[in-house]
């Protein structure tokens, strides 16, 4: 409770500077910034926050601290990409202010159990040989390709994304989504690259599974039935 | 000989890093008996461009979401 109060001030403090001052660094640095570049970052940046606090307010108070931090400083960012990786991880520390903090609230899961649920995992998709079992073999997904920008498939997206464990979800954003540099994701979450690889591969093991059973084998099924009728 | 599960990693890696010249030739081998494999690898090529479809996407679904906000604490006020 109370570190939500904190946070909270923090915001204010925030916008109180940036109301005192409108003459300064930042009305002329606001110019540099292109309100549509700067609409897509957040929008971005919500949902990095959402996937990973799964909490929608706190998530947007994350985002609107992290934004209002560095767009006091935007002047220094002659680059935008150089202002979205910025953003970015002072994003990541207000998350994982909010995720410590839930965490001496909450016990946190051990280590131990995160391999062994992937070991879980692994031996549903894998045979001892290492072979696909049969019922778990990758589907060519060229079929229903087309109608794939739908909004139901958006939704479907979303909850194979929100079906993913918290650390993976994390790294995959990062590196599809914000389209971050392997290196700058070690640096940031202080992973060796072999880690990295590791969780890259259990999410996007863990997001085709999720597509296939639920976007891409049903839509299949259907056309396969439209073209019998 | 390479089996699914090294392969898979492969396939996933060479997103992330060149392969090695011997890595490409077993995954290239393994891919010429695999179809199960060879469909694995062309999904994380659409699942890498959905992903960055759906980074775009957001903008949309926040602005409903904000103006049936403002339309419920409109209404919050009124009553």
């Amino acid at each position: 409770m109370s570190e939500s109060g904190d946070t909270g001030s923090v915001a204010r403090d925030v916008s109180q500077e940036v109301g005192r001052h409108p003459d300064s660094d930042l009305s002329a640095s606001e110019q540099l910034v292109d309100p549509v570049f700067l609409g897509e970052l957040r929008s971005q940046m919500v949902k990095f926050a959402r996937l990973q606090l799964r909490d929608d307010d706190q998530a947007e108070d994350a985002v609107q601290e992290a934004l209002a931090g560095a767009l006091k400083n935007v002047g220094s960012f002659a680059r935008q990409s150089a202002l979205k990786t910025w953003v970015f991880s002072i994003l990541k520390f207000k998350i994982a202010d909010v995720l410590r903090y839930r965490q001496r609230v909450i016990s946190s899961s051990e280590l131990g159990d995160e391999e062994q649920r992937e070991q879980v995992f692994m031996d549903a998709l894998f045979n001892s040989n290492g072979h696909w079992h049969r019922a778990e073999r990758p589907t060519s997904w060229s079929g229903p390709q087309g109608a794939v920008q739908s909004e139901h498939f958006w939704r479907v997206f979303d909850a194979c994304l929100n079906g993913l464990p918290e650390k993976q979800a994390r790294v995959f954003m990062m590196r599809e989504f914000i389209e971050l540099e392997s290196e700058e994701i070690c640096e940031q979450l202080a992973l060796t690259t072999s880690n990295l690889h590791v969780i890259l591969y259990r999410a996007r093991l863990r997001l085709r599974e999720c597509l296939e059973n639920s976007w891409f084998e049903t839509a299949s099924a259907k056309s396969g039935k439209e073209v019998q009728s | 000989m390479m089996n699914c599960k090294q392969a898979t990693r492969l396939l996933s890696d060479q997103l992330e890093r060149p392969l090695g010249r011997g890595e490409k030739l077993s995954l290239k081998f393994h891919l010429m008996m695999c179809r199960a494999c060879r469909n694995f690898g062309g999904q994380m090529g659409t699942l890498r461009s959905l992903s960055r479809d759906y980074a775009k996407t957001t903008g949309k679904t926040d602005k409903a979401e904000t103006s049936k906000d403002t339309e419920s604490s409109r209404g919050h006020e009124d009553s």
